[in-house]
């Protein structure tokens, strides 16, 4: 869907992106991620030519995004901010509204589309009156995101669209995003310097450094084959947690004993991260949970050390095979 | 302090019409100036804010503009634009323009970069973002710079009078000239209270939330653009001549009023400064001006004196006054003196004058070409037969005569002279005679009579306008109430007179003050 081409963003001498290429497949979320100064945003507004790049060439759709005026381009691609960017002299509705306008819907079209947003968003419709400061920041945030989804464009741009929030905000907007139906029929591009983030939101991790990319790859790829010293460092301080979040149930599926019980309280689905498995049980109320295979019958009741010795059978098999 | 209040009232009044023509010529000089800074301000503004490297020299030029002294500024104008509402205008949106430049500047700058951001990823074009994001988040930063330059304009348009473009300030320095308080607080509080009227007025609109300002951006020209009209660019002169008074003229009995009672002299007048009545008169912009018979820009710029035929202006004959025990002290001063007597005529005293004022030559240099010329001069003595003390005013004529007496006194005396020139105005230097600090100086028939004497309107009216009537009661009132001696006139009367230019006078036939009444009321 989505092609960047040997690009490069040069400012004076600082080779701020240095002559990278990366695909990015249709309803794919891929990730940039990095410290700061890495040339992850650059590369991001390279996409939608807030930034024009000193070379390369980059494709939407196999089309040359040089080919249309950028304001045409930019009508189709969402984008998202790290401090929303809202227009603090338009309410929520006219907010929302910016880019059918400049499309030229009409009203009936943009309020109908409003409403159906506003209702996946959680957001009231109370709000639509309200001034963007009148608003929490997560309301701010969710309000940024419907305006970028508002004319629902193919492509999706968000830099760092989490990073302005608190950490419980963070996580349950996060929650929601994963579960947003209107994400999935989207290709998406994200900056994030978050880890965790870019672990729990990302088909695919691309590692930049110093302009250039490290590694491009799943999470799991990342965590356990990592391409140079440079990956290995920069996962090294979280590494417990990103595994367990990158490994799913169905990867220690083979290790799990095959019992079935029925004191099972929850039952979980077998592309469930083990780290996801791990919060569900509960001290004292949760003991055994279920553990089902979809596509198949198959169903297997596990205790929380069940899980760990499991786990630990795989990790030993996948050092075996290195 | 009542008194005074009931009499500013009573004056306010008495002259309401005129204080309501000004106050709109105000308005609208203020306004229509304000309309235009504003139309050239916001673009420049807009411009440097979107092209950063012309900031600096944009908002360097305006500054620059902004450090020009008012009156030095309208006097640049005459040439360019000669007198009246234009220059008065281009010179108000000049001082206008600095703090709307800047602040459009500053607003759209500081606009946050993640909103700015924001539209242009949502796909807006460049106009959309300014007119859409960028002016509307600016607005009250820009609303604050037109604030600024209203209060500065309703300050700098009293200045306006100076190039006769009206406003309250004719009424301000008609009243310093006049030295008439009354006058003065006519013009200054209404000045002040429309200064504070619009800050406050202003101060309203800004405080408006953004959603009512985008209303506001669009009334707001409407207003300027209403309040503009309050002024009425002064019609067309026609045929007719065209003069220039300055406040205090307009004000005196012996001045613009005489004009109009004693001739019937019915002109189109404007008020303006004398420090460029005269170029404005040499540009062609005023047709008769109201001067000093032996003011040097006379010949300068080419000017002629109307006789007043009808004597409407007092003498100001020109002659030495001495304390009488100087006289007793230095028996040979008197002769010597008087050895100047009838010698300078009012042409003599208009050129010598042209010569210091325009031609930069020392008052010492001219004093002694002349006397060489009219074979008086004759070398000093260096006698020591005790010190005679010299004073004079502080202007060009004064101590030309100065020098001239100095040099008769060590020429023909063997006395020796100390000269305190320079004493600022009739008082000091009166005072300075009085306090026997000096011996004497020349001084003015009127100027005795009207301003030291102050007799009775009888008195006046009997003595004020006879050359020779003047000078015997001064010289005889000055001798029995301060003991001090008129001397001989020394020939020149530099009073009030009416000039025009001498080519023009010369076309129109206009010789005398009557002349000029009868070209006025029989050309249509």
């Amino acid at each position: 869907m989505i092609s960047v081409q040997q690009v490069s963003k040069h400012y004076g001498t600082n080779r701020a992106v240095n002559n990278i290429s990366f695909e990015v497949a249709e309803h794919e979320n891929l990730v940039l991620l990095g410290t700061s100064g890495c040339g992850k945003t650059t590369t991001l507004k390279m996409i939608n030519r807030l930034i024009e790049p000193t070379r390369g060439q980059i494709l939407i759709a196999g089309q040359d995004v040089t080919r249309q005026p950028a304001e045409l381009l930019r009508r189709n691609i969402g984008y998202v901010l790290q401090n929303n960017g809202l227009f603090p002299h338009y309410t929520v509705a006219e907010n929302i509204a910016i880019v059918p306008r400049l499309l030229k819907w009409d009203d009936a079209r943009i309020q109908n589309r409003m409403h159906e947003l506003l209702e996946k968003l959680h957001l009231s419709a109370a709000f639509l009156k309200l001034y963007p400061q009148q608003l929490s920041g997560g309301q701010q945030q969710r309000v940024g995101l419907a305006r970028a989804l508002m004319a629902d464009a193919p492509v999706l741009l968000m830099d760092e669209p989490f990073g302005a929030l608190d950490t419980i905000t963070r996580s349950k907007i996060q929650a929601e995003f994963k579960d947003l139906d209107e994400l999935q029929r989207k290709t998406i591009v994200m900056v994030t310097h978050d880890v965790q983030e870019a672990f729990e939101l990302g088909n695919r991790i691309c590692l930049m450094d110093q302009g250039a990319i490290m590694q491009i790859g799943t999470p799991a790829e990342l965590l356990f084959k990592p391409a140079n010293k440079f990956v290995r460092e920069f996962l090294q301080a979280q590494r417990l947690q990103l595994e367990l979040k990158a490994v799913l149930l169905q990867q220690v599926w083979d290790n799990l004993p095959t019992t079935t019980s029925t004191e099972a309280i929850k039952v979980l689905p077998a592309d469930t991260s083990i780290w996801a498995a791990m919060e569900s049980f509960e001290a004292g109320v949760v003991k055994f949970i279920t553990v089902t295979k979809p596509g198949t019958d198959q169903a297997k009741t596990i205790t929380f050390d069940q899980l760990m010795a499991a786990y630990h059978q795989y990790q030993n098999n996948l050092q075996h095979h290195e | 302090m009542n008194e005074a209040q009931q009499t500013l009232w009573q004056f306010m009044q008495q002259q309401s019409d005129k204080l309501l023509t000004q106050t709109l010529e105000h308005i609208g000089l203020t306004f229509i100036s304000l309309l235009i800074a504003v139309l050239i301000g916001l673009p420049l503004g807009v411009l440097i804010a979107r092209r950063h490297p012309l900031s600096g020299p944009i908002l360097g030029i305006a500054g620059v503009l902004q450090t020009i002294p008012s009156i030095a500024l309208l006097g640049f104008m005459i040439p360019l634009l000669g007198i009246g509402a234009k220059p008065a205008i281009v010179a108000l949106l000049l001082y206008a323009l600095l703090p709307i430049i800047r602040n459009t500047y500053t607003g759209i700058i500081g606009v946050d970069a993640s909103v700015k951001e924001a539209a242009l990823a949502m796909g807006m074009s460049s106009k959309q973002v300014l007119f859409k994001v960028e002016l509307p988040l600016a607005m009250p930063v820009i609303l604050a710079g037109i604030r600024t330059a209203t209060v500065i304009n309703v300050g700098v348009a009293t200045l306006a009078s100076y190039i006769a473009a009206g406003g309250l300030g004719e009424f301000i320095f008609g009243g310093i000239s006049l030295n008439n308080t009354n006058m003065i607080l006519a013009g200054a509080i209404p000045a002040a209270l429309l200064a504070v009227l619009f800050d406050l007025l202003l101060s309203v609109v800004q405080k408006l939330n953004i959603k009512k300002l985008k209303a506001g951006a669009y009334a707001l020209p409407v207003i300027l653009l209403l309040m503009a009209s309050f002024y009425f660019v002064p019609s067309a002169y026609g045929g007719k001549l065209t003069a220039g008074f300055t406040p205090e003229f307009m004000g005196r009995h012996d001045g613009n009023l005489g004009l109009q009672q004693k001739y019937g002299l019915k002109i189109h007048t404007t008020v303006i400064n004398d420090a460029v009545m005269y170029n404005a008169a040499y540009e062609k912009q005023l047709d008769v001006i109201s001067g000093y018979s032996t003011d040097g820009r006379l010949k300068a710029f080419n000017l002629v004196v109307l006789d007043d035929d009808k004597k409407i202006f007092p003498p100001y004959y020109a002659a030495p006054i001495v304390r009488q025990d100087a006289l007793q002290k230095f028996p040979e001063l008197e002769k010597t003196l008087n050895l100047l007597a009838g010698h300078i005529t009012d042409s003599v005293m208009t050129e010598l004058n042209y010569r210091t004022d325009y031609r930069h030559q020392t008052p010492e240099q001219v004093a002694r070409d002349f006397l060489i010329d009219k074979k008086l001069y004759r070398p000093a003595r260096n006698g020591n037969g005790g010190t005679v003390r010299i004073g004079s005013k502080i202007f060009g004529e004064q101590y030309i005569l100065a020098s001239m007496y100095s040099m008769l006194i060590q020429g023909y005396t063997n006395y020796n002279v100390a000269t305190k020139t320079g004493l600022g105005g009739t008082k000091i230097c009166f005072d300075a005679l009085t306090n026997n600090e000096i011996d004497f100086y020349p001084e003015y028939t009127g100027t005795g009579l009207l301003v030291i004497l102050q007799p009775t309107k009888q008195v006046l009216d009997s003595v004020g306008i006879n050359k020779n009537k003047t000078y015997s009661y001064v010289k005889q009132q000055f001798q029995n109430k301060y003991h001090i001696k008129w001397l001989n006139p020394i020939g020149f009367n530099n009073a009030y007179a009416l000039m025009m230019r001498r080519q023009q006078a010369n076309e129109l036939k206009i010789h005398t003050i009557s002349d000029l009444k009868n070209y006025l009321s029989n050309t249509p």
